[in-house]
């Protein structure tokens, strides 16, 4: 599957990583929905770091839709909210 | 599994790219003809990179104003521990100390700027990475939207339209926000920027321009009364010799171990002027030679170095304030 990291491009996964990855992004959306910003930096930084680690970066001419977007590594998680509406900051 | 949770359990990313394909999708849901939409994307796209890469320019145009500003605070820290050495040395501690807070205070603002150097560099990658990508993405965008429009009619083009327009949606909503992110930051240093322009303008971390250096004026006030006095502890000093053919300045520079241990046992033990000679030799203070007469009376060499040795020094911290010097 197609992962894309925020300011950062977009990386193939294969689905057992998948897994993984969404075992740390139920600890990032409880940390979101807590307000706990310790565990949010953290559940993060280490969902990031996996995608990096085990995915392949797509070449950039490949015109494909991801499955799965991650956010921008230094964003806040107040950001990450906003992300989550439909409101929010993606423009147009 | 991981990808089929319910809308509570769906998780951040699944979410997050959610909201991305409904963005795309109530784009192409304007649109009554689908290949209409491939024009109108790739214009957008279009206007997108040229964005993109006037923020990459903006970027760059904050960081070298940054780094202008960092060459400037550097040069005041270096001038001003420059001045709180030589404050130093004309026994101006209470200078000095100023001098050091105003370098500590640009040394801090200094630190600051290198951190924030460092931010718009790394988002000017970013913007730079993201403004390749883009491109590529546009020209396959490009292509597959010749490809579209030629081989297939509207109703079996509309599949492909949908994949290629999510596609470069995708991407143009990130590059989107990594300019606005950038937009963001740079406004934040240009405001810090001003503020720290305002600072150096005060003369609060020292002003290069000089007109408004006070520890300047002062250090020079200093030295130049100093010189004066030195002059004329000089001259007084060549006056002296003269009259009295005393060793002129001999105690100018110290060296009052020598002059003083030495010269009174000669003085005891035999009065000759050959002894005397030798006590100047090993002292680092050497007198003019070409002036130098045997002394007559080594007793008054005595009584002279002292008063001699104390002019130059003892009077320099007071002389600041004294008119000798009109242009302060």
């Amino acid at each position: 599957m197609i992962v894309r990291i925020l300011g950062e491009g977009q990386f193939r996964v294969d689905d057992d990583v998948a897994a993984e990855l969404n075992q740390l992004d139920t600890e990032l959306e409880s940390a979101v929905e807590h307000s706990d910003e310790d565990k949010f930096t953290t559940a993060l930084a280490s969902l990031l770091a996996q995608v990096r680690a085990q995915g392949a970066p797509l070449p950039a001419d490949i015109l494909e839709a991801s499955d799965l977007i991650l956010p921008h590594e230094d964003s806040s998680m107040d950001e990450v909210r906003k992300l989550l509406t439909d409101e929010g900051l993606i423009p147009g | 599994m991981y990808m089929k949770g319910t809308a509570a359990r769906m998780g951040v990313m699944k979410r997050v790219s959610l909201v991305f394909k409904a963005k795309a999708n109530k784009a192409l849901d304007k649109m009554e003809d689908p290949r209409e939409t491939l024009d109108y994307s790739y214009q957008r796209q279009l206007e997108l990179l040229t964005k993109v890469r006037r923020g990459v320019a903006d970027v760059a145009t904050s960081r070298k104003r940054v780094e202008l500003q960092m060459n400037q605070l550097q040069q005041s820290a270096n001038k001003l521990e420059d001045q709180a050495r030589k404050a130093l040395s004309m026994g101006r501690e209470d200078l000095a100390r100023e001098a050091l807070a105003r370098k500590s205070s640009a040394q801090s603002q200094l630190n600051d700027l290198q951190a924030q150097y460092a931010q718009l560099q790394a988002e000017e990658e970013k913007l730079t990475v993201a403004s390749q990508r883009l491109q590529a993405k546009v020209d396959a965008f490009r292509t597959r939207k010749e490809t579209i429009k030629a081989t297939y009619t509207a109703a079996e083009a509309q599949t492909r339209i949908n994949e290629a327009f999510s596609g470069i949606s995708e991407e143009m909503g990130d590059v989107g926000m990594a300019i606005q992110r950038a937009e963001d930051k740079t406004a934040q240093m240009q405001a810090r920027a001003g503020a720290i322009d305002e600072l150096m303008a005060s003369g609060a971390l020292d002003d290069l321009g000089g007109h408004r250096d006070d520890i300047q004026s002062e250090l020079d006030m200093i030295s130049s009364g100093s010189d004066v006095e030195s002059e004329l502890a000089r001259l007084k000093g060549e006056l002296t010799a003269s009259q009295r053919k005393q060793i002129e300045g001999s105690g100018a520079n110290g060296g009052p171990q020598a002059a003083q241990a030495q010269q009174p046992q000669q003085a005891q033990q035999a009065q000759q002027p050959q002894q005397a000679q030798q006590a100047q030799q090993p002292g680092p203070y050497a007198p003019p030679a070409p002036q130098y007469t045997p002394p007559q009376q080594p007793q008054q060499a005595e009584q002279y170095q002292p008063t001699q040795a104390g002019l130059p020094v003892a009077d320099l911290p007071g002389l600041g304030g004294e008119p000798q010097d009109g242009d302060g």
